[in-house]
C-alpha cells in the first residue's frame, strides 16, 4: 500500500516548549491509524500539523507525495476533520449546518447519503444547540464528510460520550472505513483504539515512541498475562510474588500462571475474586510512557 | 473570492441573527423607546444645561466683567467666530442663544424653550442691554435633532457588538477553527460578516426610522437616498471597526471591554443627545476621530439643512467616514486570526 499521508521530521516549537520533536511516520491509504499519548504528549499538535491548521516549525506533511504547504486550499478540499470541541452556529438546524458546510466545497456528497450514513434522520430539523452529546458528534462527523473526503481526521471523537453512544459511534466509523476512506484517529480510550485502528502510534514528550498494529505491538512487548486480585487479599497472603498495586486491585504479570497460582494457594490467599487477563494496550501504554492514559 | 462561499455564510449568519429573538427585539425596542422618550422629555420645558455662543474678539475674556450675563450660573458660554455659524446652530437647537458683544445684540430661536428662558435671564441682569434678533428659517424641534443621534447610536452598538463580539465568540467556541479547516478564506469570511450585518442593520434602522416617523414626523429636508448612503457608509465603518477589534482577541470579556471603550466615548462625544459645541477644544478634536461624529454630521446636514451629497457639509464627513472604514477593514483583515493560539 502506498502512503496517502506522510509526516516527515515534524517539529512544532512554542516559545517555551517543543511540542512536537521530529515526528515521522506514514499512513497508508484505506487504514485507520490511531495516534495515542498522555495529555501533553504532542498528539493534538501533531494532528493539527497533519490537518494543515497549524504550521510546522520544521519538517513537512505530504499528501499523496506532495507537500501540503504548497496547496493548502486543494488539500482542505480532500480532507475532512472532526475537531475535539467545535461549536456549531447557533439557531441553525442540523440540515442548515450541513448545507452551509457543503456550500464551502466544490465536491459535495449528497445530503441524503450523509444523513443515512451518520443516522441524522431523527433530529435533522432540530437547532444544533439542542442536540445531545452523541447526536452532536454524529453531526460533526457528517460535516467532516460533506466533501466526500479521501482522508478523515477524528480528534478524540467519543470523549464525553456514554458507553452506548460511544459504541454507536464506532459503528459509524467502521462503516466509513468500509467505504475505503483513510482515517486518522486520536483517542484516550485504549479499547477504542483496539476496536477501530489497524495501526497505532504512541507519542510521549513530542516523539513517536512506538508504531505498529495493536496486535504486533502487544506481541513485541509482552509474552505474559496479568493475574489480578483484590489488593487486600493479595497483601494479606504475605506471598513473595511481586504484586503491583493499581487502586483497590493488585496485579501480577507472569508467564507462569499455574506456578503463581500454586504459590498463592500454598500461602492461603483467597482466590474467590481472582481474574486472569491478557495484556492490553493500556498495559503497553503504561509500560512505554509510565503514565496513566487519562492522567 | 468565491461568491458561493460568501453567500452561504452571509445567509447562515443572517438566519442566526433573525432567529435570536431576544437580540432582535432589543435592536428594535431600544431606539424606539429612546426616540419616543426624547420626544416626550424634550417637548416640555427645556434642558437643565444651556449653551450660549459668544461673538467677541479673542482679547475679550468670557467673564462677568465683560458683561454680567456671562456670569449666569448653569450656562455654558463658548466663543464663536462666525455669526453665520452661530445663527445656524441656534436655529438647529445645537445651542440655545448667540450673543454678539461687538454689535450688542443676541439671536434667539422663537421655537426654543431654552432660548425663551435664557432671554428672561438676559433681561434680568444688569449691564448694557442687547438687541433681540430672531433666527429665520423653518422650525426644527429637538427631536428632529436627536433622532439621527439615537438611530446612529443604535446602529453603532449593533454593528460593533454584532460583529466584534460574535466573532470573538466564534473564535472561542472553535467555530472559526472549524471554518478554517474548509476551503473558506479569511477575506470571504470577513466579507460575509460585513454583508450580513450591513443588510440587517440597515433594514432594522429603516424600519425603526419609518416606525418613529409615523407618529413623530421627522424633518427630512434632503434626499432620503443620500441619507441611506450615509447610513450604509457609516454602518460599514462601524462593522469594520468591530472586525478590527475582534481580529485576534480571544476573550469575550476583553472584547466587551474594548467595544465599550470605543462605543461610550462616541455616545458622549459624537453629538448623539447634545451638541459638544461648548466643550473644550481637545474634546472636539477627539470627537472628529470617532466614526459616529462624521456620520451624524452628514445625516443632520441632509435631514435638517436639506444638504446635497456634494455639499461640503455632507461630502467631507462622508469621505472621512469612508477613509476610516477602509483603514479599519485593512487593519482587521491583516490582523485576522482564525484560532485562539
Amino acid at each position: 500500500m502506498s502512503a496517502l499521508l506522510e509526516a516527515r521530521a515534524l517539529v512544532k516549537e512554542y516559545p517555551k516548549v517543543r511540542a512536537v520533536d521530529g515526528v515521522s511516520f506514514e499512513v497508508p491509504a484505506g487504514i485507520c491509524f490511531g495516534l495515542l499519548g498522555p495529555n501533553g504528549a504532542g498528539k493534538s499538535t501533531t494532528i493539527e500539523l497533519l490537518e494543515g491548521v497549524a504550521k510546522p516549525s520544521g519538517g513537512e506533511v505530504l499528501f499523496r507525495g506532495e507537500s501540503i504547504a504548497g496547496g493548502k486550499s486543494r488539500y482542505r478540499e480532500k480532507i475532512g476533520i472532526q475537531f475535539q470541541s467545535t461549536a456549531l452556529q447557533d439557531f441553525l438546524t442540523v440540515r442548515e449546518n450541513l448545507r452551509l458546510f457543503q456550500a464551502l466545497y466544490p465536491k459535495k456528497r449528497p445530503l441524503d447519503e450523509l444523513i443515512a450514513v451518520c443516522r441524522l434522520e431523527e433530529f435533522l430539523d432540530r437547532d444544533s444547540h439542542k442536540l445531545s452529546g452523541g447526536q452532536r458528534q454524529r453531526v460533526l462527523l457528517a460535516i467532516a464528510l460533506v466533501n466526500d473526503p479521501e482522508l478523515v481526521f477524528l480528534d478524540e471523537p467519543t470523549t464525553g460520550l456514554d458507553p452506548q453512544a460511544r459504541r454507536n459511534f464506532w459503528e459509524l466509523v467502521r462503516s466509513i472505513k468500509a467505504e475505503g476512506k483513510t482515517l486518522v484517529l486520536t483517542t484516550h480510550y485504549m479499547e477504542e483504539a483496539y476496536a477501530l485502528c489497524d495501526d497505532i502510534g504512541i507519542m510521549d514528550h513530542g516523539r513517536l515512541i512506538a508504531r505498529g498494529s495493536p496486535q504486533r505491538l502487544l506481541a513485541e512487548h509482552f509474552d505474559d498475562s496479568v493475574l489480578e486480585l483484590p489488593a487486600a487479599d493479595a497483601l494479606r497472603a504475605g506471598s513473595e510474588l511481586p504484586f503491583v498495586l493499581r487502586g483497590d486491585w493488585a496485579e501480577l504479570s507472569t508467564r507462569d500462571i499455574a506456578g503463581a497460582l500454586a504459590i498463592l494457594q500454598k500461602a492461603g490467599t483467597p482466590l474467590d475474586h481472582l481474574r486472569i487477563r491478557p495484556r492490553t494496550l493500556e498495559d503497553l501504554f503504561l509500560e512505554l510512557t509510565g503514565k496513566e492514559l487519562r492522567a | 473570492m468565491n461568491p458561493i462561499h460568501i453567500l452561504a455564510l452571509t445567509w447562515a449568519r443572517s438566519l442566526e441573527f433573525l432567529r435570536d429573538r431576544g437580540t432582535m427585539a432589543w435592536n428594535f425596542a431600544l431606539p424606539l423607546l429612546m426616540v419616543a422618550g426624547f420626544a416626550v422629555i424634550f417637548s416640555g420645558p427645556g434642558k437643565p444645561l444651556f449653551t450660549v455662543a459668544v461673538l467677541a474678539p479673542e482679547t475679550v475674556p468670557l467673564s462677568a466683567d465683560t458683561h454680567p450675563f456671562l456670569g449666569t450660573p448653569s450656562v455654558s458660554f463658548y466663543r464663536e467666530s462666525s455669526l453665520e455659524t452661530a445663527q445656524a446652530k441656534v436655529q438647529r437647537h445645537r445651542i440655545d442663544l448667540a450673543v454678539d458683544l461687538v454689535h450688542m445684540q443676541y439671536w434667539v430661536n422663537p421655537e426654543s424653550h431654552n432660548g425663551a428662558v435664557l432671554e428672561q435671564l438676559l433681561h434680568g441682569v444688569a449691564g448694557e442691554p442687547l438687541r433681540r434678533q430672531e433666527v429665520q428659517g423653518a422650525r426644527i424641534r429637538y427631536v428632529d435633532w436627536a433622532a439621527p443621534g439615537v438611530l446612529g447610536m443604535n446602529l453603532m452598538f449593533s454593528c460593533l457588538f454584532g460583529t466584534g463580539y460574535v466573532i470573538v465568540r466564534y473564535r472561542k467556541s472553535g467555530y472559526l477553527k472549524r471554518l478554517n479547516a474548509t476551503p473558506l478564506t479569511a477575506a470571504e469570511f470577513i466579507v460575509a460578516q460585513l454583508l450580513s450585518r450591513l443588510v440587517l442593520v440597515l433594514l432594522v434602522t429603516v424600519a425603526v426610522y419609518l416606525g418613529c416617523n409615523a407618529f413623530l414626523h421627522f424633518r427630512l429636508d434632503g434626499s432620503p437616498w443620500a441619507l441611506l448612503l450615509v447610513a450604509v457608509v457609516g454602518s460599514y465603518a462601524m462593522i469594520a471597526l468591530g472586525l478590527m477589534v475582534a481580529a485576534r482577541v480571544t476573550s469575550e470579556e476583553f472584547a466587551g471591554g474594548l467595544l465599550n471603550l470605543l462605543s461610550w466615548p462616541m455616545m458622549v462625544l459624537s453629538g448623539v443627545f447634545f451638541s459638544i459645541d461648548g466643550a473644550p477644544a481637545f474634546v472636539q478634536w477627539l470627537a472628529q476621530w470617532l466614526p459616529l461624529t462624521p456620520m451624524l454630521e452628514a445625516a443632520r446636514a441632509i435631514m435638517l439643512d436639506g444638504a446635497h451629497l456634494l455639499d461640503p457639509s455632507v461630502l467631507q464627513p462622508l469621505l472621512k467616514l469612508s477613509a476610516m472604514a477602509l483603514l479599519f477593514t485593512l487593519l482587521g483583515a491583516l490582523g485576522f486570526k482564525w484560532t485562539q493560539d
